[in-house]
């Protein structure tokens, strides 16, 4: 029996590992492509001078901030000042516990997958307003403030604009999430849920604290926002953090909205061959749809301006969460009505 | 047999925090061997732009974000109660429709109250 539960538990390391080795890789790389595509979006060229076509420059970076001394504030609160980015890491990255990045392959597979995303979402928002309020800045604190009542206000639209997906399927398990695009011809919910989608994806701009809602750590006015006093490894987690948090929203509108790893059944019915090819092509399909959803983050970094404050809240709490619950009425009605 | 239930689809998650926690403190310790470390009075000020910190760094803060945060929790719950309703909506039908129509209207109650109030103004 203990052995059994040896193996399990090693089995389970074992993909924890995978999975931390890619998410951290992701990140690094997520970060060179980000700079590229501005970059070159703003007629620039980015990163070069790190290895060829700058692709060392994530690594350069990482040992940069790997030894960079780690300044405390002399007024700070020091044990949450500690605690405050691990939590906010923490918090991130077991969201990717629960993601199936294709068949089979997910490390918690729970009932309640999507429930527990976001309850870890909201964990996150501790992090940040521990750090905002313990270094004892006031632009941090500042920061901190905005950050949290902005993560929380568009949370609610967020939750709510995945009613419209638990309906159709039925279910908060990702992976069934999944299949249960399949039966529909089109293959993703994009498109019957189309305003959930739309909602889904500006709040998830909103979530991770992205431009056009990057208020929290405007720079020309709070400098970095709740993390002004953090520095070196400190900051890294944040960072990452930050970083992963792209990664889950993405991955959960790949999931819930784009069909997961799957392509839709007329694009099968066209290459029946594509069924008959191994896992790496599913993992291939997932992969393109989060990195998709990834660009997307970038060219609204590229295109958009920051919007106001006031802005920010009118249209989290007067447009977004209307619009939700009339998508989870008009969804329940076409449910009830089929 | 009733007591013996172990959640052991939880446990990967458990693991996870566990491997989780250690990577982001085992690198904040290994770091703090290798990383110098020369603090003095200027370095450990609050960021201020150069100048030494102006006042108390917390101070009072507008009263919107406690009306955020209060009413965060009314409809964060009313989501919550949202998502099992959802969930076995194929199995009840019409009956969950209306009643979650009643439950959704006496939010939107609530909620046209809050905007009336001007709770969502922000200036």
């Amino acid at each position: 029996m203990y052995i059994d539960l040896m193996l399990n538990i090693g089995m389970i390391l074992l993909k924890i590992a995978v999975v931390i080795g890619v998410a951290l890789l992701h990140v690094a790389y997520a970060t060179y492509w980000e700079r590229k595509v501005i970059g070159h979006m703003q007629v620039r060229l980015g990163p070069i001078e790190v290895g060829p076509h700058g692709l060392l420059q994530p690594i350069a970076d990482g040992v940069k901030l790997f030894f960079k001394e780690d300044i405390i504030p002399a007024n700070a609160d020091k044990p949450l000042f500690y605690i405050a980015p691990v939590i906010f890491f923490v918090s991130t990255m077991t969201a990717l516990s629960v993601l199936p990045f294709f068949e089979g392959f997910v490390i918690a597979d729970i009932n309640i997958g999507l429930l527990f995303l976001f309850a870890m979402s909201s964990l996150g928002a501790y992090g940040i307003i521990i750090s905002g309020w313990s270094s004892n800045s006031k632009y941090a604190f500042l920061g901190g403030l905005r950050s949290a009542s902005q993560v929380i206000s568009y949370e609610i639209a967020m939750g709510m604009s995945l009613v419209g997906v638990m309906i159709m399927a039925g279910s908060l398990n990702l992976s069934d999430i999944v299949k249960a695009q399949q039966q529909y011809p089109t293959g993703m919910f994009a498109v019957p849920q189309f305003l959930g989608f739309f909602i889904f994806t500006v709040s998830a701009l909103a979530e991770t604290n992205r431009l056009p809602f990057d208020l929290p750590e405007a720079e020309s006015e709070l400098v970095a926002g709740y993390f002004t006093e953090y520095s070196g490894f400190r900051f890294a987690l944040f960072f990452l953090g930050e970083y992963t948090g792209m990664l889950v929203m993405s991955s959960i509108s790949a999931i819930c909205f784009l069909g997961g790893w799957t392509v839709p059944q007329f694009i099968t019915g066209w290459f029946p061959f594509l069924l008959q090819l191994p896992a790496w092509f599913w993992v291939l399909v997932f992969l393109a749809k989060v990195y998709a959803f990834m660009f997307f983050y970038y060219w609204v970094r590229a295109t958009l301006p920051r919007y106001r404050y006031d802005q920010l809240m009118s249209i989290g709490w007067k447009m977004l969460i209307p619009l939700a619950l009339l998508n989870i009425v008009v969804t329940a009605m076409v449910k009830i009505l089929l | 047999m009733p007591g013996t239930y172990l959640p052991s689809d939880y446990l990967p998650i458990l693991v996870f925090l566990m491997v989780a926690t250690a990577f982001g403190m085992g690198a904040l310790l290994i770091g703090s061997i290798l990383r110098l470390r020369r603090p003095y009075p200027e370095k450990l000020m609050p960021y201020e732009s150069g100048n030494p910190p102006v006042g108390e760094p917390r101070q009072r803060f507008s009263v919107k974000f406690y009306i955020i945060a209060m009413l965060f929790v009314v409809f964060d719950v009313e989501t919550v109660f949202l998502y099992p309703w959802a969930v076995v909506f194929d199995k009840i039908g019409l009956y969950a429709f209306i009643e979650m129509i009643i439950f959704i209207v006496i939010l939107l109650v609530g909620y046209v109250y809050a905007w009336r109030k001007e709770a969502f103004k922000w200036d």
